[in-house]
């Protein structure tokens, strides 16, 4: 509500403050330099990155299209398959860690059930555990099942989100009241149709937010996959990179083709999720603001 | 008579308390019905490693004769190894560092963005958040990039001056490297819910502060920020476990700094080691713990300097 109005006043008199919309503009800059840079050289050859000249400008000649050709043929296409794998356990584990975040923080919200505070107790203290000191555990666990080096491995422990629980429990208690869903039971629905048709459509703005927040925590995992994985046909990108970024280090004159593609790599690789941001963001900033607040 | 209505009153009491325990034992039902799939999730994927791995950190495999339960002893070790040690030095300090500068900027660029509604600063608001849309792993690679002597622009930048450019690669520079690249990445995101919890408080405050007299300075110090203090907080706690688990940044610039981050940097990177190089799980998890248990003790007691302020946990 307050947003709207002050939105609505903005609209009449932006408000500008000149000194402060400078300093703004540098900030920009500092935030923008690296993306600028990586657009720039994955336009340049092997020689032209390594040539000198202006590492912050353009070289006469810009090959993307044929740069772009060598980074999904290098090595059998492995790019294109890291790209997908990365598609796969982002959208599976950001997909399966909603659902159950959802379902959980409603539960959490709108039911006296035995144990409900001693286990929401437990979720909050488990935002504390460093996801890291799960990895070597879980790893354990899974290779003692067969688990380790498959898309398993990678995509159950994503499933885990407690943070999505909490954020959805705080909107499902604001955003969802009590009455309405006393009055769809009157009216004779059952919990689960209140929950899909009642509720859910309430807690829209979290639901969007919890989703993307999963689905990028699962693409930019290493850790877990750098842990989990060893066929390099299975890894994310991020782990992928990171394996071509180890090579190309290693080998200081071999490498020099690497570079290029890894630069290249890197850029084609994060458009996926800022598409994914801009597209959803009207959406995702709602839901943010009530982890905060109250 | 009035026996009879007395009977039927307690028989009428006797059958409301049995609708009401239908009632409780649906609701009891219904509520672990939706929290039980999250539940089956946390016990196999949290509760259960973290037991293994307690479990684990108490045994030690010896050459000769196998593995032994040995009780505390890779505690003992951990907290008397030069190498966990200064890992867990390093992140204690960059911790120190890297969260207040984190959080003061993004809360300098969250007030700005408060103030200013023009298009440029909505635009500016996305640009800033952008690197939090890009994995910490390819940040760091871009960072690493711009950093290295190879082709990064600083030597170009810094020749036109005729100065030699700072490595930030080198032992000496490496804290700043990192810092600066922590502070890339996340400044934006804490910066966009410090803006979402700005957004959410009420204008007539403002309009009140003002005709007292107060000042835009006096506004944001004194109205703003107070209002926001639990997000604040959120964010630190947040900050707080992500820095203390350390690994992605350093693990991915070790490649290009060869000699300047070693395996034992943070004690994630040398419980990784201690796992997965050299097949020592149960110092890796005995570490993993050690780490899991600072990590604790750091949140618990900010927590607890920060209660009043607090309203999320």
């Amino acid at each position: 509500m307050a947003d709207r109005t002050r939105v609505r006043a903005g609209a009449r008199r932006p408000q500008r403050y000149l000194p402060l919309q400078i300093l703004l503009g540098f900030l920009v800059i500092y935030f923008l330099v690296p993306f600028w840079w990586v657009i720039v050289n994955s336009s340049k050859d092997a020689p032209g990155l390594f040539g000198g000249g202006n590492t912050l400008w353009f070289t006469d000649q810009i090959d993307y299209v044929g740069n772009l050709r060598q980074l999904f043929t290098y090595d059998g296409g492995i790019y294109l398959r890291w790209i997908l794998n990365s598609t796969l356990y982002a959208v599976a584990g950001g997909i399966g860690a909603t659902v159950l975040a959802v379902m959980a923080g409603y539960g959490f919200a709108k039911y006296r059930f035995a144990a409900r505070r001693f286990s929401f107790a437990v979720v909050l203290g488990a935002l504390m555990v460093p996801a890291t000191a799960l990895v070597i555990p879980t790893f354990i666990m899974f290779s003692r099942l067969g688990l380790t080096n498959t898309v398993w491995a990678v995509i159950l422990p994503s499933l885990l989100n407690p943070f999505g629980v909490y954020l959805m429990h705080v909107y499902a208690r604001d955003a969802v009241p009590d009455e309405l869903l006393d009055a769809a039971r009157v009216d004779g629905a059952g919990e689960v149709r209140t929950f899909l048709q009642i509720a859910l459509p309430l807690m829209r703005p979290a639901v969007v937010t919890v989703l993307l927040l999963s689905a990028v925590a699962s693409w930019n995992n290493y850790f877990l996959p750098l842990a989990m994985l060893s066929d390099n046909r299975l890894f994310p990108v991020t782990v992928g990179l990171g394996l071509w970024q180890g090579i190309a280090s290693a080998n200081n004159s071999g490498g020099t083709s690497l570079w290029s593609l890894i630069i290249l790599g890197s850029l084609v690789s994060v458009i996926p999720l800022v598409i994914a941001f801009f597209s959803l963001q009207r959406h995702w900033r709602g839901g943010l603001s009530v982890g905060g607040l109250r | 008579m009035t026996l009879l209505t007395e009977k039927r009153a307690r028989r009428r009491q006797h059958e409301t308390r049995k609708i009401r325990g239908k009632v409780h034992l649906r609701e009891h039902l219904m509520g672990w019905l939706f929290v039980g799939p999250f539940a089956v999730v946390f016990v196999a994927f949290l509760i259960a490693p973290l037991t293994y791995a307690l479990y684990l950190s108490l045994f030690q495999k010896k050459l000769i004769g196998g593995t032994s339960f040995v009780l505390f002893d890779n505690y003992v070790k951990a907290f008397t190894d030069p190498s966990f040690l200064s890992g867990a030095w390093f992140v204690l300090r960059f911790s120190l560092v890297s969260i207040p500068l984190q959080i003061g900027i993004a809360l300098v660029l969250a007030l700005i963005l408060d103030a200013v509604t023009t298009l440029f600063a909505r635009f500016s608001r996305l640009m800033i958040f952008l690197p939090y849309a890009i994995p910490t792993v390819i940040g760091a690679v871009m960072w690493g990039f711009l950093y290295s002597k190879g082709f990064g622009p600083l030597t170009d930048i810094f020749g036109l001056f005729g100065a030699t450019a700072p490595d930030f690669l080198g032992s000496d520079l490496i804290f700043y490297g990192l810092l600066n690249v922590v502070t890339w990445q996340w400044a934006g995101y804490y910066m966009i819910i410090l803006y979402a919890a700005l957004q959410g408080v009420d204008p007539t405050l403002y309009e009140a502060a003002r005709m007292d007299g107060a000042g835009r300075w006096q506004i944001a110090t004194r109205i703003k920020i107070p209002l926001i203090a639990p997000a604040l907080i959120l964010i630190l706690v947040f900050s707080l476990i992500g820095t203390l688990q350390f690994f992605n940044e350093p693990q991915i610039l070790r490649y290009l700094a060869a000699g300047t981050i070693g395996t034992d940097f943070t004690p994630n990177m040398y419980a990784y080691q201690q796992a997965f190089s050299l097949a020592n799980f149960n110092y890796g998890s005995a570490i993993s713990f050690a780490l899991g248990g600072i990590v604790f003790i750091c949140v618990y007691a900010f927590l607890f300097f920060t209660r009043k302020r607090r309203s999320f946990l």
